[in-house]
């Protein structure tokens, strides 16, 4: 026992001053590419799962509808609903927002105009359909399926 | 404390400086969320005119891979039944290389194309003509889950990316990065698209199963 007392005893100890120089690095990178969440999801969101991925080269041009089961059920009912920016609206609004979204792009690019269309699993075709109607009726017609990649 | 007491130092302590970085740290960690802006692109097709009538488009059935999906997630794939979309893009893929009736064009599209999908391309006379002339057709009920719908639809444009990689030469998740953004990968995207449109066309659900 007692040799084993001597050597734990030896002085030996990690040098930890650059800790917080590894931590701060941590933090800027963090603080960089975090995007703070501008609107609540008022809806369910389980994106789908797909290989076929692509990635748009300008952000700028994307707008974002969400489809899904309402969380607050109580409140909206348990029918898929769509929300945009942080409303649910209903079928006929979605021309109106739309326009919105297309002015506020540059005017070069409001013909390039994508919505991603967040979809929740659970959704069935009819009301995708129904917004993709829309979309056509306000001449938005590229529209991105949001998807997470599938690991095979 | 005592001990730096004693040691007389000027330095500040900055021993809780780590603590006060992990704490910064775990916040960012928890309120961030990386944006995701990937997805499966689609170009819907323009708005209809209610005064002008649909166009009457004259395409041989051949030309035509259907695949329809029910309420209960089933397939239908060219009149046959299927459980499950598995292996789909393959079918989805001989569909296009099949040059059942090539015309000129598409016999000069087929000699332009590498060895490797040359070998792929068969000659059945009942599946599509040429891959110019194959349309994939996918209809849905308004039922049918959005999730078995883009599975179908991932596959599709499985078979028209792999083909377009193959015929540049590319792996498949090479080319779907390509975003032409500059001369040299324009040209290689219109290389790759020549003479194969990718034709998906999704029908209007129609209103079984839904509201």
């Amino acid at each position: 026992m007692a040799k084993f007392k001597k050597k734990v005893k030896t002085g030996e100890s990690i040098p930890t001053s650059a800790l917080p120089d590894i931590i701060f690095m941590l933090l800027f990178f963090f603080m960089v590419t975090t995007v703070l969440r501008e609107q609540d999801i008022l809806v369910d969101q389980k994106i789908p799962q797909a290989t076929q991925l692509q990635k748009l080269q300008k952000k700028t041009l994307i707008s974002y509808i969400y489809i899904g089961k309402p969380k607050n059920t109580g409140l909206y009912g348990s029918e898929p609903r769509v929300q945009a920016n942080d409303v649910l609206i209903g079928s006929p609004e979605i021309v109106q927002w739309v326009n919105q979204e297309r002015d506020k792009l540059p005017e070069a690019d409001r013909g390039f105009i994508t919505i991603s269309m967040k979809v929740d699993k659970e959704v069935k075709m009819g009301p995708i359909s129904d917004v993709q109607t829309e979309l056509r009726n306000a001449d938005a017609r590229r529209v991105l399926y949001a998807s997470t990649g599938k690991v095979n | 404390m005592a001990r730096s007491n004693s040691r007389g130092s000027q330095e500040v302590n900055a021993g809780s400086m780590a603590d006060i970085a992990f704490l910064l740290l775990i916040f960012f960690l928890v309120t961030t969320t990386i944006a995701s802006d990937k997805g499966i692109l689609n170009i819907l097709p323009p708005k209809q005119d209610p005064n002008v009538p649909p166009p009457d488009i004259k395409k041989n059935e051949r030309n035509i891979f259907n695949v329809l999906i029910n309420a209960n997630n089933d397939l239908l794939v060219e009149g046959d039944y299927r459980r499950s979309a598995e292996g789909l893009d393959q079918d989805f893929k001989a569909f296009i290389m099949n040059f059942g009736a090539p015309d000129e064009e598409a016999a000069a599209l087929y000699n332009s194309l590498p060895a490797s999908l040359q070998a792929q391309a068969q000659r059945k006379a009942d599946s599509s003509d040429d891959p110019g002339e194959a349309v994939i057709s996918i209809k849905t009920n308004r039922g049918t889950s959005y999730e078995v719908f883009l599975e179908v639809f991932d596959l599709a444009k499985k078979a028209y990316f792999d083909i377009y990689a193959e015929r540049v030469g590319l792996a498949s998740g090479e080319y779907r990065t390509l975003k032409g953004d500059n001369e040299a990968t324009r040209a290689i995207l219109g290389k790759s698209k020549e003479g194969i449109p990718m034709a998906i066309s999704i029908a209007e659900p129609d209103k079984i199963g839904g509201n």
